[in-house]
């Protein structure tokens, strides 16, 4: 579904990303860990069509250039970003925003557009996935929202807009235990064989809740080891510098695979 | 504008040319104290001259255009059949009296005064001033009285009609008030001057609507004057649509005076006119009053909107706030220039004033200029000023969620007009404004929240 080859991403000097090659399968939830600044955050930016980054290599998204499209035009072939940031807009009401962001899509899907009240009926079903009540709703979109409601608010728009790649930045970040479950409960049932699920996070705990098919770890710009989940708890075990010194014959073989 | 052999020679004259041309006709039931404050707001306008950019209050405002413009007076004949449809167009009442002018005569065929609380009057003015009531010179004295600059005494050396609206104590009109200013030309550019009155005695409560809309592409000028005078525990609301032709020029004195614990709000949305001034000024003349004023300026294309505001803290305990928000696109021009006064003995005195603007353009211009006067220690003052564009980080959010580029600009620039139009507690009217702005902003008019 997704190949990422010799990805390069730079702010004017500052190079962040340095050669990142990816390939992400349809059905997949893979894991991206990495240090602070290993160029995570910057990746999911970059998939997504922010236009801060000078942006070289190439991203297939199925057999599609990617980089080439707007963000809009991303969205339209399936690829969702849920923000580590959610962005807080005051006068733009949550509902209102969803509904248009659906029917925007559907728009350019050729399909018609969902009217306010069938929009409802689907906006309930899905709120009550991230056990989220109605007044959220009515709210401007992320005004006043704690850290948990905005997360929880990603995991909606993304039941709702049902993306093809879903690429979650820290969506587990800051959040309690109860927040946490909600969260990865959302992520559990939006897997699917047809969807990839990119999952960029700090902490293993998420992992109690959500079991990745792979688990990739990120340094320095470049995908520096791949594994299984296993990977992870020796992560959480020695950190990143003592995974290093560990196995280094992990590192080559890593670097080995496409 | 021509530039014809004339101009270099009317520009010369420019200070008390075009405008200041036109002289007040004799009127036969003009009251002598009316005919000789005409003559006088006439012989103070030859003397006096326009203002210039070097006057403090106009300096963001070129006057060449408008005084350039040989307007004439309109005559009363004309057929209203234009105006008709103009004013249907508006959509249903407000569910309370409607008073119509055309070219700043009133349309009694288009207006409709219903049933009043006793002791209310609601009328044109032309019609109390031909009552001849002794009473009348006493009210006019002080709203017929001095000029602080031409425009104001040009209305009153030539205003023709407006609305008079007279509360007696404790009078409650629940319904508003709405006058509507249609203005056309059929010929040569037309001046209006109407002038409406407001005196809400103690107690009472009223709301007054005013609306100014013209024929697309028609050079005209309204130079509106609009009086309130609040007595004490009055509460009166007033709200303001320029929507007129983008070709003409309006020129508008909202004036208010405000005895004890009364209460005054005001929200004014501009969106017409090539060149618009709505000026505001309130003099908090009495203990513990509180005023409330809003703006919301659209200027768009090579329109210039400006705002002043004056504030007048005369006495104790008064509250004032005020928000303007301006939204300027093309090569538009706003202004707001917000002026706060805080008298010697109005101790206890707490004032806001707020102005926020985007800028949609590279090419469009932000003029604002908070100033504070404040005369005595025991106050809060606190202003503040903001220029800015789109943010671009809630540009990207809905762009990464599938909304086009244009159309997520549009939600962003409404929603940060909005919170003007959501202050409209009046459902029918919030819903005409809420059509008027979104209109203007490209905005879906589905506005759900």
């Amino acid at each position: 579904m997704l190949e990422i080859k010799n990805l390069h991403a730079k702010i004017g000097d500052n190079e962040i990303l340095r050669g990142l090659n990816l390939e992400l399968k349809a059905g997949e939830v893979e894991v991206l860990m990495g240090p602070n600044g290993s160029g995570k955050s910057t990746l999911a930016n970059v998939l997504a069509g922010h236009e801060a980054y000078d942006v070289t290599g190439q991203v297939l998204f199925e057999g599609e250039d990617l980089l080439a499209m707007s963000p809009e035009d991303r969205a339209a072939v399936g690829v969702f970003l849920a923000f580590q940031h959610p962005v807080e807009i005051p006068g733009v009401g949550n509902l209102y925003f969803m509904r248009t962001a659906l029917n925007s899509l559907r728009r350019q899907r050729g399909l018609d557009e969902i009217d306010a009240m069938d929009f409802l009926e689907i906006a309930k079903e899905k709120m009550a996935l991230v056990e989220m009540d109605q007044s959220f709703m009515s709210r401007s979109v992320n005004e006043g929202f704690s850290g948990g409601e905005k997360k929880r608010n990603e995991i909606l728009q993304m039941a709702i807009l049902e993306p093809r790649l879903a690429i979650l930045d820290e969506t587990d970040s800051g959040l309690d235990i109860d927040a946490l479950r909600i969260v990865a409960s959302g992520v559990n049932a939006l897997r699917s064989p047809d969807r990839a699920m990119l999952i960029i996070t700090h902490h293993q705990r998420l992992l109690d809740y959500v079991v990745p098919d792979r688990v990739h770890v990120m340094a320095e710009g470049r995908i520096v080891r791949s594994g299984d989940k296993e990977l992870a708890r020796a992560l959480e075990e020695h950190g990143y510098v003592g995974l290093d010194e560990a196995s280094p014959e992990a590192q080559v073989a890593t670097a080995a695979r496409p | 504008m021509t530039a014809g052999p004339d101009r270099v020679a009317r520009t010369d004259v420019a200070l008390v040319g075009g405008l200041a041309l036109l002289e007040p006709e004799p009127r036969t039931d003009d009251p002598t104290w009316l005919a000789s404050a005409r003559q006088s707001a006439s012989e103070w306008v030859g003397a006096h001259g326009f203002p210039t950019r070097k006057d403090e209050d106009w300096r963001y405002t070129r006057l060449e255009p408008v005084l350039e413009v040989p307007f004439e007076r309109a005559s009363p004949e004309r057929s209203h059949e234009r105006a008709r449809i103009a004013i249907d167009g508006l959509g249903t009442g407000l569910g309370g009296a409607r008073l119509s002018f055309v070219n700043g005569r009133f349309a009694p065929e288009l207006s409709e005064i219903g049933a009043l609380p006793e002791g209310v009057r609601v009328t044109n003015l032309a019609a109390i001033l031909a009552e001849g009531d002794e009473r009348l010179e006493a009210i006019f004295s002080r709203t017929f009285g001095p000029f602080h600059h031409a425009f104001a005494a040009l209305n009153t050396a030539l205003t023709d009609d407006g609305a008079f609206v007279s509360l007696p104590a404790n009078a409650v009109l629940d319904a508003p008030i709405e006058l509507v200013f249609f203005s056309e030309t059929d010929g040569p550019p037309l001046v209006s001057n109407p002038r409406t009155v407001v005196l809400a005695g103690p107690g009472s409560q009223a709301t007054v609507v005013e609306t100014h809309i013209g024929l697309p592409g028609e050079v005209y000028c309204t130079n509106a004057v609009t009086e309130f005078v609040l007595e004490p525990g009055a509460r009166v609301a007033h709200y303001k649509v320029q929507d007129e032709s983008e070709s003409a020029f309006h020129f508008a004195l909202l004036d208010v005076r405000q005895d004890r614990a009364s209460s005054f709000s005001s929200h004014a949305v501009a969106l017409g006119s090539q060149v618009a001034r709505h000026e505001v000024r309130i003099c908090l003349a009495a203990e513990g009053a509180d005023v409330s004023i809003n703006g919301l300026y659209l200027p768009r294309g090579n329109q210039h909107h400006d705002n002043p505001v004056r504030i007048e803290h005369a006495a104790p305990g008064g509250t004032s706030r005020q928000l303007y928000k301006g939204v300027v696109d093309g090569h538009g021009h706003g202004v707001f220039n917000g002026h706060i006064i805080v008298r010697p003995d109005a101790a206890g005195t707490d004032a806001r004033q707020t102005n926020k603007n985007l800028l949609l353009s590279d090419d469009a211009e932000i003029d604002t200029r908070p100033r504070l006067e404040i005369l005595t220690d025991d106050v809060k003052c606190a202003h503040g000023a903001a220029v800015g564009r789109l943010d671009g980080d809630a540009l990207f959010y809905l762009r990464s969620r599938g909304v086009p580029e244009g159309e997520a600009r549009g939600i962003l620039t409404y929603a940060f007009a909005r919170e003007m139009v959501d202050r409209i507690p009046i459902d029918s009217l919030r819903t005409r404004v809420e059509r008027l702005v979104a209109d203007r902003l490209a905005m879906p008019s589905e506005l759900a929240r």
